[in-house]
């Protein structure tokens, strides 16, 4: 069976002094009737990345072969048969959503009628409503709807999610979790960790160019050999003054690291790490102020792989 | 699917772009009615109405009181006098367009005019006095002429001015529509879009011309047929010719919209652009006067601009009522214009 997307050894470098090298040596595969999850924080090079599976760029060097095919001499038919939404795309406000959809649909040989693309996004009372009188999340799911109203065997979403609210986002995951029924493709980017843990058969874990870890999410946090984090504070003054590693050789706790208002433990086994950990704490004379056990996730894979936190990409900083 | 050419990507590109640009009020208005407003304000400016009578002024000194007596018998000069220096203000200003001054040589008496002979009005102000002179010292015309008056609709200023505006608002409107719309569109990133499905790029620049020349319709319409009602605006021509003018003039200003928005990257960008291009047109393709009035060293490179043969064969059609045959050097040119910056404009084309 061809992959639906196979990348080897993808680079992308953009010119400038000094070069920006966004992506690094890319090697992944897409299997067909499966979702793969992009993850990372925003410079990652997952952008870059799917960009360059959708041929709206050009790797520095590698290959991307979608369904089978080769970008530099089969993208006419690779358009036919892939749907796109991207980042950000802000569709004409003064168009209807039906006449959105037609537009789109015009391009492709076949396809499904566009109120049938409509429905699979559930905005029929919406058919004949300007783009302009949307709100965020219908926006984003007529961007859906244009990638699917072609038919597409394999659909791309970059970060589809991203600014939307709750309501919004379980919607479009049921839309995602349809298509794949069908028997569909999904490749999309999120720094959403619990969307790709619902969402994806397998993740790819971005950070500065590179993929640091490729799995299903399941086995990821799993490999981690500690599935559980204890998540603590001491009060006021005296939690700057504990040490980075508070913590980590407590019996049961495989590693320690600070989180914003936190002290985060990963924990193998939580009913010999809490008692001792109150222990450490009562004989410093600290005053616990708060403690919560939570299940590992996805974004402790990504600490674990990038030592640092997900978010701290805006300022680069470790905290 | 419902009708083939309906679902073409041709007719539904054109049909976004016609319904964005219906949906716009306000570009509706001034793509309209601009064009309608430099014509009414200009028409009534520049009306054709008898010559008025000419202001002169007589420097007071000796022999002035004569003199003004003399040139008061004219019904065509309105006299006032005044000191020397009263009377150079009033020629600055323009309230008079010559001093008159009686002045005696050698004992013999005569006349110095005063005028500013790169004014029109002056020019003639000196031949009109000049005459009411010499004929009252008693000059006799050796032969005998008559005076038949005509003004011919065809040959006034608002006749050689609605060509001028067609071709200006063909000009407007192909740039600022067809550049506007697409720098917009590759700002909102749907140029991206698109560039991600199937649609061929051909398909898109296609509809973009195609949409600008139905605008331009109702635009000459409505020009056309208010010059005629308000000002008796006729066209000598073939409204076929002026048809065909105005399809290949969209398509001329279509390319170069497409071209001068190929690249850029911000509305600032694109409306320095435009402005660039537009201004040595405005200027110099002869839309409010003959571009035949620059010096002749500049005459090559105005013909070369792509306003001048538009309206150049506009006038000759409407004015003059050419065939096709006659203005087959203009159409040349147009098409050319057209043609070239179509390819250059697809090929450095930015879609992202």
């Amino acid at each position: 069976m061809t992959y639906a997307i196979e990348c080897r050894q993808l680079t992308k470098t953009w010119p400038g002094k000094p070069p920006v090298e966004a992506v690094r040596g890319i090697d992944l595969q897409v299997e067909q009737g499966t979702c793969f999850g992009v993850l990372g924080p925003n410079g990652a090079g997952k952008t870059t990345t799917i960009e360059i599976c959708e041929g709206l760029l050009r790797a520095t060097s590698g290959d991307a072969f979608v369904l089978g095919k080769n970008w530099a001499t089969q993208g006419d038919e690779i358009r036919q048969e892939i749907g796109i939404s991207l980042q950000e795309t802000r569709l004409s406000e003064k168009l209807t959503v039906l006449e959105t959809l037609t537009l789109f649909r015009s391009f492709y040989r076949s396809g499904m009628e566009p109120s049938e693309a409509i429905a699979k996004v559930s905005l029929q009372e919406k058919a004949n409503a300007r783009i302009k009188a949307l709100s965020g999340g219908q926006r984003q799911r007529v961007a859906v709807a244009t990638a699917l109203v072609g038919n597409p065997k394999l659909l791309f979403l970059d970060e589809p999610t991203t600014g939307l609210d709750p309501q919004s986002r379980r919607d479009l995951w049921r839309i995602i979790t349809e298509f794949r029924e069908g028997g569909g493709t999904v490749l999309l980017t999120t720094h959403y960790m619990d969307e790709a843990e619902r969402l994806c058969d397998r993740v790819a874990i971005f950070d500065h160019g590179r993929i640091l870890a490729i799995d299903s999410p399941q086995k990821l946090i799993a490999n981690l050999g500690a599935q559980h984090v204890v998540v603590f504070a001491v009060s006021g003054d005296s939690m700057s003054s504990l040490p980075e590693d508070f913590g980590a050789n407590l019996p049961g706790v495989n590693s320690a690291r600070v989180e914003s208002e936190h002290r985060c433990l990963s924990v193998r086994e939580p009913h010999m790490a809490i008692p001792a950990l109150l222990a450490l704490i009562n004989e410093r004379k600290l005053r616990l102020t708060s403690l919560a056990t939570r299940q590992a996730t996805l974004e402790d894979v990504f600490v674990h792989f990038a030592g640092h936190a997900l978010n701290d990409d805006e300022t680069g900083a470790v905290r | 699917m419902s009708s083939s050419w309906k679902m073409h990507p041709v007719t539904q590109l054109f049909l976004a772009r016609f319904r964005e640009f219906m949906r716009e009020p306000e570009a509706v208005f001034w793509s309209y009615v601009f064009p309608l407003v430099m014509m009414i304000a200009l028409g009534l400016a520049f009306r054709s109405e008898p010559m008025e009578a000419i202001s002169i002024v007589v420097q007071d000194g000796p022999g002035s009181e004569v003199l003004k007596a003399t040139l008061r018998e004219s019904r065509m000069l309105i006299v006032s006098t005044g000191t020397e220096a009263e009377c150079r203000q009033q020629l600055r200003a323009g309230q008079s367009e010559l001093i008159a001054v009686a002045e005696s040589m050698d004992g013999v008496s005569g006349y110095r005019f005063v005028f500013d002979p790169t004014r029109p009005g002056s020019v003639h102000a000196r031949d009109a006095v000049n005459d009411v002179l010499q004929r009252a010292a008693g000059r006799q015309d050796p032969v005998a002429t008559t005076d038949l008056a005509v003004t011919e609709p065809g040959s006034r200023y608002i006749d050689f001015l609605v060509p001028g505006l067609i071709g200006m608002g063909l000009m407007a409107g192909g740039i600022w529509g067809v550049g506007f719309a697409i720098v917009d569109m590759r700002i909102r990133q749907v140029l991206k879009r698109f560039l991600g499905t199937p649609m061929k790029k051909s398909h898109f620049v296609a509809a973009m011309m195609f949409s600008r020349m139905v605008f331009m319709i109702p635009e000459i319409i409505i020009v056309l047929l208010v010059s005629r009602i308000a000002f008796g605006v006729v066209n000598h021509g073939s409204y076929l010719n002026v048809l065909l003018l105005i399809a290949l003039g969209a398509f001329e200003f279509a390319g170069i919209g497409l071209l001068i928005a190929s690249r850029a990257k911000t509305l600032e960008a694109v409306s320095g652009l435009m402005n660039l291009s537009m201004v040595p047109m405005w200027i110099g393709s002869g839309i409010f006067f003959s571009a035949k009035r620059f010096p002749a060293f500049a005459q090559p490179l105005i013909e070369l601009l792509p306003l001048t043969p538009l309206i150049a064969a506009l006038r000759h059609v409407m004015q003059e009522g050419a065939g096709v045959l006659q203005i087959l050097p203009e159409l040349g040119l147009i098409t050319l214009w057209g043609a070239v910056t179509f390819v250059v404009a697809i090929r450095v084309f930015r879609w992202e």
